[in-house]
C-alpha cells in the first residue's frame, strides 16, 4: 500500500497546519499509548514516572514526533531516511514493531481531537498510509 | 468475568450519554469503508461504494452504522454480561455472514474508526482515562463477538 503522489501532498498539507504543534501532539500520543496499552509501559519500566503529562513522557513523545515530522520530509525516501533509526529500534532499542501500529493510531487519535475539521476520512486514509509506510520503513532492519 | 470499576462504569455512562447513535455510528462505518477499503467486501449489497463521498451519503452505510451503534448501547447497558449478551451475534456473525475470524481484525479496525469518530466529537474531554476505559470496552466488546468461533 504505498503512498500515491496524493497521499504525499495529503500528509504534506496537514503537517503544514498541525506542525507548530507537533510536540505537543508527540506528548500526548505517547502518554496515551502508555494508559490505554499498558502492555507498553514495558519500554520504559526506567522512568519514574510513566503518567500522561509527566515530564519524561513529554520529553520522549516529542522526541519520537520531531522524527515522524522528519519522515514527512523524506516521504519520498522512508526507508533511506529512516535507516539510522531502524537500526537503532532493531538493535538497541528493540521494540516489537507491532507497536508502531499502536503509536500511530494514538497519534491519529491525536490528531483527531486537536484538528477535528482537518481529519477528514480522505486525509485520514492517506495518513493512516503514512504511518504503515513509516513502521515498513523502521522495521526495515530487524532481520 | 470482566470486572468494570465504579470510576469505569461513570467514564462509560458518561460518554455513552453524550454519543448521538445516529451520527457516530454512520461516520465511525463510513470510516472503516473509506479507511481500510478492503471491508467493502462484506457490504456488496450496500450499493455504491465507490467513493469517499458515496460512501458517506450511502444510506444502508448509514443504516447499518446506526445499527452497530445500537448493539454497542445494549453492551453498555450489559456491562456485566457483554458476553452472553453477544453470543447470538457472535454466532450470527459466524454462521450466516461467515466473516473470517481473521478479517476480524475488521472489528479491531471498526473499534479503532469508533475511537478517533468519538475523538474528533469529544476533543479534549476524550482524556487519556477515558480513552482507556473506552478501549476496554471495544475489547471485551469484539472478544464477545468472535467468541463463537472457536
Amino acid at each position: 500500500m504505498s503512498l500515491s503522489d496524493k497521499d504525499k501532498a495529503v500528509v504534506k498539507a496537514l503537517w503544514s497546519k498541525i506542525g507548530s504543534r507537533t510536540d505537543e501532539i508527540g506528548a500526548e500520543a505517547l502518554g496515551r499509548m502508555l494508559a490505554v496499552y499498558p502492555q507498553t509501559k514495558t519500554y520504559f519500566a526506567h522512568w519514574s514516572d510513566l503518567s500522561p503529562g509527566s515530564a519524561p513522557v513529554r520529553k520522549h513523545g516529542k522526541t519520537i514526533m520531531n522524527g515522524v515530522d522528519d519522515c514527512v520530509t523524506k516521504i519520498d525516501d522512508l526507508v533511506g531516511g529512516l535507516a539510522a533509526l531502524s537500526e537503532l529500534h532493531a538493535f538497541k532499542l528493540r521494540i516489537d514493531p507491532a507497536n508502531f501500529k499502536i503509536f500511530a493510531h494514538n497519534v491519529i487519535v491525536v490528531i483527531g481531537m486537536l484538528f477535528p475539521a482537518d481529519f477528514s476520512p480522505e486525509v485520514h486514509v492517506s495518513v493512516d498510509k503514512f504511518f504503515q509506510n513509516l513502521a515498513l520503513a523502521l522495521a526495515e532492519k530487524y532481520r | 468475568m470482566v470486572e468494570w470499576s465504579a470510576a469505569e462504569r461513570k467514564i462509560v455512562a458518561d460518554v455513552w450519554g453524550k454519543i448521538s447513535i445516529d451520527e457516530i455510528g454512520p461516520q465511525a462505518l463510513a470510516r472503516l469503508l473509506i479507511v481500510y477499503p478492503w471491508t467493502q467486501r462484506y457490504f456488496g449489497a450496500f450499493g455504491d461504494l465507490s467513493s469517499a463521498g458515496a460512501i458517506m451519503g450511502n444510506p444502508k452505510v448509514s443504516e447499518h452504522g446506526k445499527t452497530v451503534l445500537g448493539a454497542l448501547d445494549k453492551a453498555v447497558k450489559n456491562l456485566d454480561d457483554i458476553k452472553g449478551l453477544y453470543a447470538k451475534l457472535s454466532k450470527m456473525h459466524y454462521e450466516k455472514l461467515n466473516v473470517d475470524p481473521d478479517n476480524f481484525r475488521a472489528s479491531y479496525l471498526l473499534a479503532d474508526c469508533l475511537s478517533i469518530v468519538v475523538a474528533t466529537k469529544f476533543g479534549s474531554a476524550f482524556s487519556p482515562e477515558v480513552q482507556a476505559t473506552w478501549q476496554k470496552l471495544l475489547s471485551v466488546v469484539v472478544a464477545a463477538l468472535t467468541s463463537k468461533y472457536f
